[in-house]
């Protein structure tokens, strides 16, 4: 048997929880290769589900991590194309099979490894998520609803109590719900698949609480639902949160989740069974089920939901708290919890859980276990439960999927500890935007393959559990707040290092500094930091720290905000513990009326519609709702704000009129013609996302090493000395400098949230956080130590990028000496002189990118949401006008910079490149690189290798892996260049290309300048260059791409837009005739992109942060 | 255990002319539906009946009994305070002695030559504890019936030993406390509207309180067991529900051809 099967199905624990990292290092690539093949083999046998999990992700950190970084692995290979398509259908266990068998066929290779890596990852948690769903399913209470597909199989009636009308009004039924904060964070072991495979290390301590903004009045339930019956067939939403209501009268509508903003009004009424899932796709009128329910036909019901000012990313799981809110108000409406009114019991509030669980799956969203805490009352111990015959879970995974709520009642925690929480707590949104899905996979991860570190991380936090449990006993919260501090700064970031960013550490180290022994911890809450958060102080200083740490948390977004992606402004709030859990009331007769939000909504439209058209119900409302507003003082100042909304005022945005949308355009240089030339035609279809690409005629093979050896060098290995000696003795008489691009926005590194990617602090590297810039220039500052003389470095920015960057380079600390220059060397920006303005999307785009172009199958559930999503914004792109001008958005949110193209003749054209030159007469050689490329240095065997070939142009490459998407070097018709995804005619060409684009290239600048009619002394004349580059980028091809652009509004929420923009992109220039292009192909760690942050972690494991790290002088 | 009594209930204020209706039984006689409930009892063996009925309509009823009248003795329900009161009125009738329970819109066919209640009457007398006749009923029926839990009884096809009763359970709660190993998916045994029942049960109702409670805390107390068979009941207070228990009634019986060539004449011209 192989040692890895065998730690995987050892039961002593000793064995078990082996590391693999450990036992991978220490293997050969043959022993390994060995391991692997049998590890594929148990998989395929085994009936454990948890074994072949374990299996499975141990074979994916094997290719991931290990195998293409053995000597003797081959870098090079080709990744069929049909394996791509299986795994972008999901289809993981077919791409396997092909992958394997290309595998056999050549010889194995670090390309066929990385897709092999790509098919175990998706697998496994497939398969987890797989069995989460069933586990779902089959809990009792549940199944039922799977099984119903007819209205007249109908089973649920609506409780009487909710039939009986008082003056004309049917009675309301409201729930109201706290939220919940995790007092311990226990490493994330709430993640579903940890509670199932680890029971004995699943444990929270959760408390549900009532919050408000300081300041706004005594903190209360922030989330509340509303039930009632209505005149009318239909089943009407209103979330008066999100301003967003709906009245629906067929089933389809129900199931179609992104419709609208009540995905999660819908997923409730679908998990409380009065729309049951088993009726999604079923043809018979809602009207039917709703008569079913209400035993009245004609009737239907109405749901309104209430967040009471608490934004998105609070990480007190407001989302899922609602959600079983809206499903415990559905539940007791229809008999199927045992109390109307008051608390749940504990069977229901179960139950109400286990349906959150279900409508989190429905809408595409997931939480972790603990998240419906709410339900519960006050503080309680969340613990995994092995799972245990009966259950059925037993004989598949080691736990439940539920796991246990033990109330700590107040012998336990006394009042006056529950006392002294909430003098010491300081509860906070710190208004960053987050994504923390990759970081949940990435626990996942770690956990199955019992990392060293992580498996030492995660003992230590149970134990912190268990401590901080100990301390509340005790009554001593300066110690949970020690407690908390050191499991944020031990155990936590030890498991997951990206829990952590600048702006937490940064308002921690303020805090600290302010209040001193006054403060006495930092407390994570939730999946990362920067969003809601948690700091301890001494109760004596609780009010000073509260004002203090408002002030604290927007000044470091003032100062951040460029680089760090905010979502909102930073809030304090008052909380309490909320000691009932969910909690109904039922408001009858002239109480029966809805939140005042509700009819700021409604009314205006009822107003509009002549009374006799109204239902009886609806007129006796109105006329109830009329006599409350002049009694009720919650409805004060009603009638004005009806007014406001029925009579809008004109927009203005009281915003500075330099940023305007037009001073913008203005100030950058918008090219006016050329926009109307490109609407056009766009419009009219000569240009658009089908259009970029080569004619299908075009001949385009791969290039190899061996057959076009004059074109393409392989310096993975390693070059001759003697070009090292060449590019050491350019450097030292100072011929070379190197350009980093900063231009772009960096739209996947932050999904379109408009910051400087350039300025993100995305790592802790030799002890703190550095941006991209401080990584490009310490690796300068070693190069220019080298060499002996200050190394040029040129970033080049945009209309985005630029006064941030600029405003960095000046001020901003810390720098390596405090007083001194950031660079020792000449550091100047290149300002960009070129700007777009994005484009609504046409919908033959939308249609090609989503249809035509291969996708990335979700999940089931979630692609139906995505699907749902699609038809919205086709619906959004035409009736905004398909290529008109995006104007809809912040200023800055409309602008686009147009290609990397441009960024070398901005060096022309702003005069940097003439001042440089002017500086260094003796400069030649240019190493342009793209921001998240980090391996790259300008290594002296490289630059000796540019400078012996004599090129124009070098350009880096690197053997293709996976996820090395949009293009590569090719041989074109006979050409050897550089071919642009965008412009492939088909997605499988691509997957014959050996070699992806690095996008860093070597320049001779004269013979550049030669290519566009130029000379040395010409970059003076500032027309002839313009014209110069007016002439060269007619040449250049224009692509049409549709980027992801966020819009932001109401309290911290997000939508997001495709749009169309256009850009120009430098490696075209390598299919000019007429400019001498070589290519190397250099080992992947110096040529690796980093383009999102979910990769920041592979980063970090596969030694390219250390491989960085040893390149600079930091 | 002798079972000599039985409770018949009709004083709910929408069935108290049911058991007044004339139907054509089994054997192609014109009867009182009252009297076909009577006769169900009399062939499980039962000597004494009680009627709980409405004040005042004990001499209606008498009259359509006919033969029979004299076995009866009539009940008043003074306040319509629920069907387990009802029950509760015989409990002077009942004294500790068990009794066959029957209700009074409801007729019951059985497939064999033995009566509905005779099966039921013969098991509890075996078992020598309460017994009520349960069906096997999807769960979107569930909003009409008293449904039971349990296990079923070892080396038994139709015999359970029941845990919990819960009238008219959602699906959700009949899923999470009603689940019977043996049956099929969203199926639950719902009662039949015929028990035999211990004297015991009387001491768990009162005004208001549901039979299905107070039969749930009898399976807490004692053995009690639920029969399933394959016999048809029909709930004659329904919409043309005399019309249906009509019909079974006569195809059950020796007029079955006759009624059949009715009926497909009536559908050929339909």
């Amino acid at each position: 048997m192989s040692q890895l099967t065998g730690i995987v199905t050892a039961a002593d624990p000793a064995l078990r929880n082996r590391s693999l990292d450990a036992f991978c290092r220490a293997a050969s690539l043959v022993d390994l290769q060995a391991e692997a093949a049998a590890l594929d083999q148990f998989r395929r046998a085994s009936g454990n589900l948890y074994e072949r999990v374990r299996a499975l992700f141990f074979l994916y950190a094997i290719h991931r991590f290990h195998l293409p970084f053995k000597p003797g692995m081959r870098a090079q290979g080709l990744i069929p194309f049909r394996g791509y398509e299986h795994l972008l259908h999901r289809r993981f266990e077919e791409a396997i099979e092909i992958f394997l068998a290309a595998q056999s066929a050549s010889r194995p290779s670090a390309a066929i490894s990385s897709a092999l890596a790509a098919a175990y990852h998706g697998l496994a948690f497939q398969t987890l998520a797989g069995q989460v769903r069933r586990s779902v399913r089959t809990v009792r209470g549940n199944q039922w609803m799977f099984r119903t597909g007819h209205p007249a199989d109908y089973p649920l009636r609506l409780r009487p109590e909710l039939l009986a009308q008082s003056g004309g009004l049917f009675p309301i039924l409201r729930e109201t719900t706290p939220v919940r904060m995790d007092l311990t964070h226990s490493g994330w072991s709430d993640i579903f698949f940890l509670g199932m495979d680890f029971p004995e290390g699943a444990r929270v301590l959760n408390v549900s609480i009532d919050l408000a903004v300081r300041g706004a009045g005594a903190p209360k339930p922030p989330v509340e639902a509303w039930f009632r019956i209505i005149d009318a067939p239909i089943l009407r939403l209103s979330s008066v949160d999100l301003q967003a209501s709906a009245e629906i009268t067929t089933l389809a509508e129900v199931f179609d989740f992104a419709r609208d903003y009540l995905g999660l009004l819908k997923a409730a009424v679908i998990a409380s069974g009065i729309v049951p899932p088993g009726m999604e796709g079923a043809g018979q009128p809602l009207a039917d089920v709703l008569a079913a329910l209400t035993g009245r036909p004609g009737h239907g019901i109405e749901i309104v939901s209430r967040v009471n000012d608490i934004p998105k990313g609070s990480r007190l799981a407001v989302s899922t708290n609602l959600l079983a809110s809206l499903i415990a108000v559905c539940m007791r409406a229809t008999g199927q919890a045992h109390a109307l009114t008051g608390q749940l019991t504990e069977t229901d509030r179960r139950l109400a859980a286990a349906r959150a669980i279900l409508g989190e799956w429905l809408g595409g969203s997931g939480g972790g276990w603990q998240d419906s805490g709410g339900l519960w009352p006050a503080i309680k111990l969340i613990e995994g439960v092995p799972a245990a015959e009966g259950d059925s879970e037993f004989g598949i995974s080691r736990g439940c999927l539920l796991p246990r709520h033990r109330i700590l009642g107040t012998d336990e925690v006394s009042a006056e500890t529950r006392r002294r929480l909430q003098a010491s707590l300081v509860l906070v949104h710190g208004g960053m935007a987050q994504d923390v899905g990759p970081i949940l996979e990435m626990v996942t991860e770690k956990y199955l393959l019992r990392s060293e570190a992580e498996w030492q991380g995660r003992q230590q936090a149970i134990r912190t559990l268990d401590e901080i449990l100990g301390r509340l006993r005790a009554g001593d919260v300066a110690a949970i707040g020690a407690a908390t501090q050191r499991n944020f700064e031990g155990p936590i970031q030890t498991i997951i290092p990206w829990a952590t960013n600048l702006y937490t550490e940064t308002l921690i180290r303020r805090a600290r500094d302010e209040m001193g022994v006054g403060f006495w911890g930092f407390w994570m809450l939730g999946g990362m930091s920067g969003g809601g958060m948690g700091f301890i102080f001494a109760p004596t200083v609780k009010p000073r720290a509260e004002e203090r740490l408002a002030a604290i948390m927007h000044e470091t977004k003032h100062r951040l905000e460029r680089a760090v992606p905010f979502a909102m402004d930073p809030v304090v709030y008052d909380f309490a513990i909320n000691e009932r859990g969910t909690h109904a009331d039922l408001l009858a007769g002239p109480n029966a009326l809805m939140p005042p939000g509700y009819y700021t909504l409604a009314v205006p439209a009822l107003l509009r519609t002549e009374t006799r058209l109204l239902s009886a119900a609806r007129r006796a409302e109105l006329d109830r709702f009329a006599a409350a507003c002049r009694t009720a003082p919650e409805l004060s100042g009603m009638v004005q704000n009806l007014f406001d909304h029925m009579l809008p005022r004109a927009a203005h945005d009281g915003g500075d009129p330099s940023q305007s949308l037009e001073a913008l355009l203005d100030r950058h240089g918008f090219d006016r013609v050329q926009h109307e030339q490109i609407q056009a035609d766009l419009r009219s279809g000569r240009i658009g996302l089908a259009q970029n690409r080569l004619p299908a005629t075009s001949r385009i093979e791969d290039v190899a090493p061996h057959h076009d050896s004059e074109a393409l060098v392989d310096a993975t290995a390693g070059l001759p000395a003697r070009y090292r000696e060449t590019g050491m003795q350019a450097l030292t008489d100072g011929m070379a400098a190197v350009v980093t691009f900063a231009g772009g926005a960096g739209s996947r590194w932050t999904k379109g949230a408009g910051v400087v990617k350039a300025l993100h602090p995305f790592s802790k590297i030799a002890g703190r956080h550095r941006n991209f810039i401080e990584a490009h220039l310490a690796k300068s500052r070693r190069t220019s130590r080298i060499a002996g003389l200050p190394l040029p470095h040129v970033i080049t920015t945009s209309y985005l990028t630029h006064d941030a960057i600029a405003h960095w380079a000046t001020v901003t600390e810390p720098r390596p000496s405090r007083s001194g220059p950031i660079y020792p060397g000449p550091l100047l920006l290149s300002p960009g002189r070129h700007i777009g303005l994005r484009l609504v999307p046409m919908v033959r785009d939308l249609r090609f990118a989503w249809e035509e172009m291969p996708q990335q199958l979700l999940d089931d559930q979630a692609q139906k949401v995505r699907e749902s999503l699609h038809a919205s914004l086709i619906a959004w792109a035409q009736q905004a006008g398909e290529a008109a001008n995006y104007t809809a958005n912040l200023p800055m949110q409309c602008l686009h910079p147009v290609g990397h193209w441009y960024e070398l003749p901005n060096l022309f054209r702003n005069g940097v490149l003439a001042r440089l030159l002017e500086e260094r007469p003796r400069l030649r050689y240019l190493m342009l690189h793209n921001i998240d490329t980090l391996g790259a240095d300008l290594a002296p065997d490289l630059l000796g290798l540019h400078i012996e070939s004599g090129a124009a142009l070098t350009t880096e490459v690197i053997a293709r892996q996976l996820d090395d998407r949009g293009g590569g070097l090719a041989r074109v018709d006979g050409r050897v260049r550089l071919v642009e995804g965008l412009a492939l005619p088909d997605e499988r060409v691509e997957f014959h290309l050996s070699y992806y684009n690095s996008a860093t290239y070597w320049v001779d600048i004269d013979r550049l300048l030669q290519v566009f009619s130029l000379t040395r002394a010409d970059l003076a004349n500032h027309d002839k260059v313009a014209a110069a580059v007016r002439a060269m980028s007619a040449r250049m091809p224009a692509y049409i791409t549709l980027k992801d652009v966020k819009k932001r509004w109401g309290k911290g929420q997000e939508d997001i837009y495709p749009v169309a923009q256009f850009e120009k992109l430098w490696g075209d220039m390598t299919a000019l005739p007429e400019l001498d292009c070589r290519f190397v192909a250099v080992p992947r760690n110096r040529g690796q992109q980093l383009k999102e942050p979910a990769q920041l972690d592979g980063w970090l494991r596969d030694g390219s942060a250390a491989y960085l790290e040893s390149l600079g002088d930091w | 255990m002798k079972i000599r009594k039985a409770v018949i209930t009709a004083a709910g204020p929408t069935q108290r002319s049911l058991p007044l209706q004339t139907l054509i039984d089994r054997d192609g006689v014109e009867k009182p539906v009252l009297r076909i409930i009577v006769d169900e009892a009399l062939r499980a063996g039962i000597e004494e009946i009680a009627i709980v009925v409405s004040p005042g309509d004990e001499v209606s009823y008498a009259r359509v009994a006919g033969d029979h009248a004299g076995r009866l003795r009539f009940v008043p329900q003074p306040e319509p305070l629920g069907y387990g009161h009802a029950v509760l009125c015989a409990r002077d009738f009942i004294g500790r002695d068990p009794f066959l329970h029957l209700v009074g819109d409801h007729l019951y066919i059985s497939r064999t030559e033995k009566g509905c209640a005779q099966q039921l009457v013969e098991v509890a007398e075996a078992h020598g504890c309460a017994v009520s006749a349960v069906q096997s009923t999807r769960e979107n029926l569930l909003p009409h019936y008293g449904a039971a839990g349990g296990q079923r009884v070892a080396g038994s096809q139709d015999l359970y030993r029941i845990d919990t009763v819960i009238e008219k359970p959602t699906p959700t709660e009949a899923e999470q406390r009603l689940v019977v190993p043996g049956l099929r998916a969203g199926h639950y045994l719902c009662f039949f509207g015929m028990h035999v029942l211990t004297p015991t049960v009387m001491d768990f109702l009162a005004p208001r309180v549901s039979l299905s409670a107070a039969l749930a805390e009898l399976a807490r107390r004692e053995q009690y067991l639920a029969l399933e068979r394959a016999n048809r009941r029909y709930d004659i207070g329904v919409r043309y529900g005399l019309l249906t228990a009509q019909l079974a009634l006569s195809l059950s019986g020796r007029d079955r051809d006759e009624v059949l060539s009715q009926l497909v004449g009536l559908l050929a011209t339909a």
